[in-house]
């Protein structure tokens, strides 16, 4: 999937967590990430959403996260949708 | 290194603390000796304890390198004093000093710098917060904080473990030779509960006000016959951080159903009949609890017997109502309870000692039947932790929780079983300060449990048909949501101790890396 604007989905408020995804002129996908939780979940944050992203064929992309304490069900829903409006892709396959 | 009562890893000696005693059980501990005192004076008839500024009063007590001084926290987040107080004694040179308040809030961020020039060393406190906390618990202090619960903090003082050299006591209304109270004035913050400690037992008194009113200020909760000089200053503390209006009940669905849940426990309990006595804090949930048992009280003409701890209007209204005997108040918590405890009588004014000194002939938690307590981590020895947030850094206050868990027929946590993804109910808690032992009943949205421990109320709830978990259970449904949280590192370095009411250690907390 190509990522060919800003996307940004989620909010700063308690439980969830604001991802924008970013085009990105170098390969692999850059995580930068702000939490309440760094220190508990800030690691397996990161893998969730670089995992979200591989999975939906991402090779290069910039993502700028600021996490209020979501839950991996809530990051991922945030991080699909931050792609998909990257990614100006308007259909989604529910079935998952 | 020795395991206390409560399986944590206690050293036998920690550097500038020294020798330590580990905590056994809640009442394991047998007092010797006698009540210390404050010095003995001559004060000559028809003198004036006025003086002009703080300095004059730093310099009057001869305060000097190395002395303990101490502060109150009625003011809460609107306190001025102990910041005022700090820049003057830093202005003068003074250095080494140990602070003793009965808490610290986040308005005293500007202490870090305090600690930073040398001016203050050593800490002592029921509660210190961000941003004071985070610096501490990254090892900014020379000797580690001693952290104690308003009843140990009382028992430290009265017993003389903690000698108050001056006591820094802001009060909202005074007169010119040192009778004063809490319930009048533009900051009024209703009792001075644990300022009144202080000033019984402290070397010397300074209070500092911003309302000098004509002698005789009546009634007096701290009293001529204790306080050295008086200070006036244009404002003690700024109303709006002092209290709030009446604190509103929340709308919160997760805090009403775990309140609701909550009454339920108490209803199956047992001890829910004519002549309970009930303390709760001002929390969200523990606020709905009171609105839902005024109703069943009512409903079943049930009337209690008296309410205690921190008062709020949702207490003050269950007193005006008859549906209580009495409030014994340490601290108010809203306007509405201020303004109650300076007109009612029955509304009555207690310091820290006589509320939750384990050490004396009988502290009020003694009497207490039913309580709500909050909680940051709950662990499945149902230890609770109410210091440190989840990544290890000291952030909150142990307050009355260990005194009132272990005196009260029905102690009950009220928590969410998930705050911003960290797991509430744990393994092991971050940092223990009340044992699990004196935990009764753990209640969440998601279920209720109870301490094995309490055959009896699992029995009662049974019998009521109240559904329940086991403490693992609730955690294993936690865990699902949050997934399993990486192990927070701390660095060898102690950085606070948790001392338990009698004064052992309960448990230490560390350095964050």
């Amino acid at each position: 999937m190509e990522i060919k604007k800003v996307g940004v989905a989620g909010t700063v408020e308690s439980s969830d967590i604001n991802i924008v995804i970013e085009p990105s002129d170098k390969k692999g996908i850059e995580i930068e990430l702000q939490s309440t939780v760094m220190k508990q979940f800030g690691r397996q944050i990161k893998n969730l959403i670089e995992e979200t992203l591989k999975s939906e064929g991402v090779e290069s992309a910039v993502v700028r996260a600021t996490d209020k304490g979501a839950i991996d069900f809530v990051i991922k829903a945030r991080a699909l949708t931050a792609l998909y409006r990257a990614a100006e892709i308007n259909e989604y396959s529910w079935e998952a | 290194m020795t395991k206390n009562g409560v399986g944590r890893e206690i050293p036998s000696y920690i550097e500038g603390i020294g020798q330590i005693k580990p905590y056994e059980s809640p009442f394991s501990v047998i007092p010797e000796g006698n009540k210390a005192g404050a010095k003995l004076k001559r004060p000559l008839p028809h003198k004036n304890k006025l003086i002009d500024s703080i300095e004059e009063a730093v310099i009057k007590t001869g305060l000097k390198d190395g002395m303990t001084i101490s502060f109150h926290h009625h003011f809460r987040n609107g306190d001025y004093i102990v910041n005022m107080v700090m820049d003057v004694i830093a202005k003068l040179g003074i250095k080494d000093i140990r602070i003793a308040p009965s808490s610290l809030g986040t308005c005293h961020g500007p202490l870090v710098e305090h600690i930073k020039n040398g001016v203050i060393t050593r800490i002592e406190s029921s509660g210190i917060r961000e941003p004071l906390g985070t610096a501490i618990s990254e090892g900014i202090l020379p000797n580690p904080v001693i952290l104690r619960s308003h009843g140990g903090r009382a028992r430290a003082i009265e017993s003389g473990e903690v000698k108050i050299d001056v006591a820094f006591l802001g009060v909202p209304a005074c007169d010119d030779y040192g009778n004063a109270n809490g319930f009048s004035g533009r900051s009024a913050c209703g009792s001075l509960g644990y300022a009144m400690v202080d000033a019984k037992y402290a070397d010397q008194v300074v209070l500092i006000t911003d309302n000098l009113v004509t002698y005789p200020c009546l009634p007096a909760s701290i009293n001529q016959t204790q306080v050295d000089y008086v200070v006036k200053v244009d404002e003690v503390g700024d109303p709006k951080g002092i209290v709030s209006g009446a604190v509103r009940n929340t709308s919160n669905p997760k805090d009403l159903l775990i309140a609701e849940n909550a009454v339920k426990a108490i209803m199956a309990s047992g001890y829910f009949k004519d002549g309970f006595s009930y303390q709760t804090g001002a929390a969200g949930s523990s606020l709905a609890v009171t609105g839902f048992l005024r109703e069943k009280m009512i409903d079943q003409n049930i009337k209690g017997s008296f309410g205690l701890g921190g008062i709020t209007s949702q207490l003050v209204q269950l007193l005006d109502e008859g549906l209580m005997e009495g409030l014994f108040d340490t601290q108010c918590f809203d306007l509405v309870a201020a303004e109650s405890l300076g007109k009612n009588p029955k509304h009555f004014e207690v310091d820290a000692g006589f509320y939750a000194n384990a050490h004396n002939s009988g502290c009020l938690v003694n009497n207490l039947d039913i309580l709500m307590l909050g909680a940051l981590e709950i662990d499945t020895d149902f230890n609770v932790n109410v210091i440190s947030k989840s990544d290890g850094y000291i952030s909150q206050a142990v307050g009355g929780h260990q005194d009132t868990a272990a005196g009260a027929k029905l102690a009950v946590i009220l928590a969410p079983l998930v705050r911003s993804r960290n797991p509430i109910i744990v393994d092991k808690v971050t940092t223990v300060c009340t044992p699990g032992e004196t935990i009764d009943v753990v209640v969440t949205d998601y279920g209720i449990a109870v301490n094995p421990l309490r055959k009896d109320l699992i029995e009662n709830f049974n019998k009521a048909g109240l559904k329940t978990y086991t403490i693992n259970e609730l955690k294993d449904i936690a865990e699902k949501l949050t997934g399993k949280p990486d192990k927070i590192e701390f660095d060898d370095k102690i950085v606070g101790i948790v001392e338990y009411r009698d004064g052992s250690v309960i448990d230490v907390i560390r350095k964050v890396k």
